[in-house]
């Protein structure tokens, strides 16, 4: 409209442009797509969230509050859930974070590879103590 | 020219006029006034976080409160209604009509600000800006919640008035010898924004209207306690607040390229495609909103379509900072104050658009999803882009307005002090939700990572704080005792300066 110039630079400039987002969608669909697949073995560690702590229990029957005692080499899947509003189960070390919304189960699975003491958090405003909604996650050497 | 601060008038002749450009003048002074507050609260916030522990907001709950009302008063109550500001004054000229297509319409838009502000500051309610359910149902405190509620949904009225005023005087009310290919970039850039904000608000009205009824006790649309879904409010809101996003920045975007021109001495290098992206950025900005949401659950197909939806609006945005490149390069620039913060807003929009790639990258968003990272990166784009575009402007358009010249020095001085701290406190934040400290906390454990970041981050605030002192003493000197400006050029740069259309439209 303004003008008649030849506007080629413009079009190699968006083609660059959609050149780099192709590749960084097909990479992170192909990242996620890997990272979302849960091993069969998986343990499954019940995780509720309410106001303003963490319970997990484990397949046994095991119930911790605050704390979280995993081995090692193991995976684990998270099935997150919350009891009154909705808060964000993460371990940030391990990039677990998941929504526990309540009425509903939500999943994510992790292997923590190597013996450690990591931070829990909510990350998820819940209220008057979101910000100290905080536990420990214990990974311990392999009992085996 | 309407040069108001020269020919002094009684107060209530602005306030009861329909006229635009004291419509204008009102709408500029309630978000200016509104930036400041907004901005105290911000100083409270980072004052608060320069330690772990309390210390200058006792508590949880008001630290809260604080920034909740930060959020709704800086994207609401300023950015919004100075973006009417700017456009009451400029669309009519740009588009040659002697006001907007109805005045008394736009009146009664501006008028719904400040009593809906008021609901905001006097409930002071503590659910963020995002009022997330259940929360906000079950557990936020009354009445605060409910004002809040009911000052939202007047700020939503006002926005869809404003927004068919607009779009009415640019299509139907500009000059019968102007085509619509020749209506200036601004004036294109109100056109999409108000077409956005009338296809996004009313989603957002009814779930608010939703949220007070489940408040209330007699539906549950979105408490899962009787049967509701909170993930549906979810997308409810990003529905809207999403495209609002867009809303936000495309006006800003558009006094960026009224800016760059006339400082470059040099015509917008594509006047084409700077229409193209403000059109295709208000048509994809709609595909993209449960970006905001990967972490609520969702299954990995709908991840896929929000995040390709979101990729999508890159190349738009980057056709707009292409465009400014390209008409300075070559160009006689003149670093004026309205010039310099035109340019750094460029500098931080492109900043803010690349972490928002990584944001929408699945596997990446569960790293930086409800960190400091996220609150930089929208920072970047409220304060780096739209706030600099829009001070900029406000630089640009003051001789217009007074009939006087800003302080040239203390301009460039704000605008100095001001990107050092922006850059100090939104980039640190990035960094600091890489260290993975959450959002909305009042307080942190001792992490020396952590501690180091917030003192940074509160430091430039404080920068930012000064800065703004030194703003708002040069505003009001200088709009009472500045230097009379030469209302044809005031900025030395050639050419007229505002759309001197003084010719009536002949068909209205």
């Amino acid at each position: 409209m303004a003008g008649h110039h030849s506007n080629w630079p413009e079009w190699i400039y968006i083609g660059i442009v959609v050149a780099l987002m192709t590749w960084v969608g097909a990479e992170a669909w192909e990242v996620e797509r890997l990272i979302e697949h849960v091993p069969a073995d998986a343990e499954i560690i019940k995780v509720t969230g309410q106001q303003w702590f963490w319970t997990f229990e484990h397949e046994d029957g095991t119930k911790e509050i605050g704390e979280l005692h995993l081995e090692a080499g193991k995976a684990y899947k998270f099935e997150v859930v919350a009891t009154d509003v909705i808060h964000s189960f993460n371990i940030h070390d391990y990039v677990v974070l998941i929504d526990a919304v309540p009425g509903r189960v939500n999943t994510v699975w992790f292997a923590p590879d190597e013996p450690g003491v990591h931070d829990i958090q909510c990350r998820e405003y819940c209220g008057l103590i979101h910000y100290n909604m905080r536990g420990t996650l214990y990974v311990e050497e392999p009992s085996s | 020219m309407v040069l108001e601060l020269q020919k002094p008038r009684p107060i209530w002749q602005i306030m009861f006029s329909t006229h635009h450009t004291d419509v204008g003048l009102l709408y500029l002074i309630t978000s200016l006034g509104f930036l400041f507050l907004g901005g105290a609260l911000a100083l409270a916030i980072r004052a608060e976080l320069f330690l772990p522990g309390a210390q200058i907001i006792g508590d949880a709950m008001t630290f809260n409160r604080i920034f909740t009302v930060h959020g709704t008063t800086l994207i609401f109550l300023f950015i919004i209604p100075f973006a009417s500001a700017v456009g009451n004054y400029f669309v009519p000229i740009m588009v040659r009509y002697k006001d907007m297509a109805y005045p008394k319409l736009n009146a009664i838009a501006f008028w719904m600000i400040p009593p809906s502000g008021a609901l905001i500051w006097l409930g002071f309610a503590d659910f963020t800006w995002y009022a997330t359910p259940p929360y906000s149902i079950i557990s936020a405190p009354g009445p605060a919640a409910d004002m809040w509620i009911f000052g939202l949904k007047i700020l939503g009225v006002s926005s869809v008035l404003g927004a068919i005023n607009f779009v009415v005087t640019i299509l139907k009310c500009k000059h019968p010898d102007m085509s619509i290919g020749q209506v200036p970039l601004l004036a294109w850039s109100f056109l999409s924004s108000s077409l956005i904000i009338l296809v996004a608000i009313p989603t957002f009205a009814a779930a608010l209207l939703m949220l007070l009824t489940d408040r209330l006790g007699v539906s549950g649309f979105f408490n899962p306690a009787l049967g509701g879904d909170p993930i549906a409010y979810a997308h409810l809101f990003w529905f809207t607040f999403h495209p609002e996003v867009y809303v936000l920045v495309i006006p800003a975007i558009g006094m960026m390229y009224e800016i760059i021109p006339r400082f470059s001495r040099r015509p917008i290098y594509s006047y084409g495609s700077g229409v193209f992206a403000f059109v295709l950025l208000s048509i994809v900005g709609f595909s993209s909103w449960a970006h905001h949401m990967y972490a609520t659950g969702m299954s990995f197909t709908e991840k896929t379509v929000f995040m390709v939806g979101t990729l999508a609006a890159v190349p738009a945005s980057a056709m707009h900072v292409f465009n400014f490149i390209a008409t300075m390069w070559n160009g006689r620039i003149r670093f004026s104050t309205p010039m310099m913060w035109a340019v750094g807003g460029i500098a931080l929009f492109f900043s803010a658009g690349a972490g928002g790639v990584v944001n929408s990258a699945m596997p990446l968003d569960f790293t930086t999803h409800d960190t400091y990272w996220v609150v930089g990166h929208f920072h970047l784009f409220v304060m780096g882009t739209i706030a600099f575009g829009s001070i900029g402007y406000l630089y640009y358009m003051f001789p217009y307005v007074t009939g006087r010249m800003y302080n040239e020095t203390m301009g460039k001085i704000h605008f100095v002090m001001s990107f050092i701290g922006t850059v100090l406190v939104f980039f640190t934040q990035h960094v600091l939700g890489l260290y993975g400290m959450p959002r909305r906390i009042f307080d942190y454990p001792p992490i020396p990572e952590w501690i180091a970041m917030n003192q940074i981050a509160s430091i430039g605030a404080m920068i930012i704080g000064v800065s703004m002192v030194i703003f708002l003493a040069n505003m009001i000197h200088s709009s009472a005792k500045g230097e009379p400006a030469n209302t044809d050029d005031p900025f030395g740069v050639g050419g007229r300066y505002y759309y001197p259309f003084e010719a009536k439209n002949p068909s209205h």
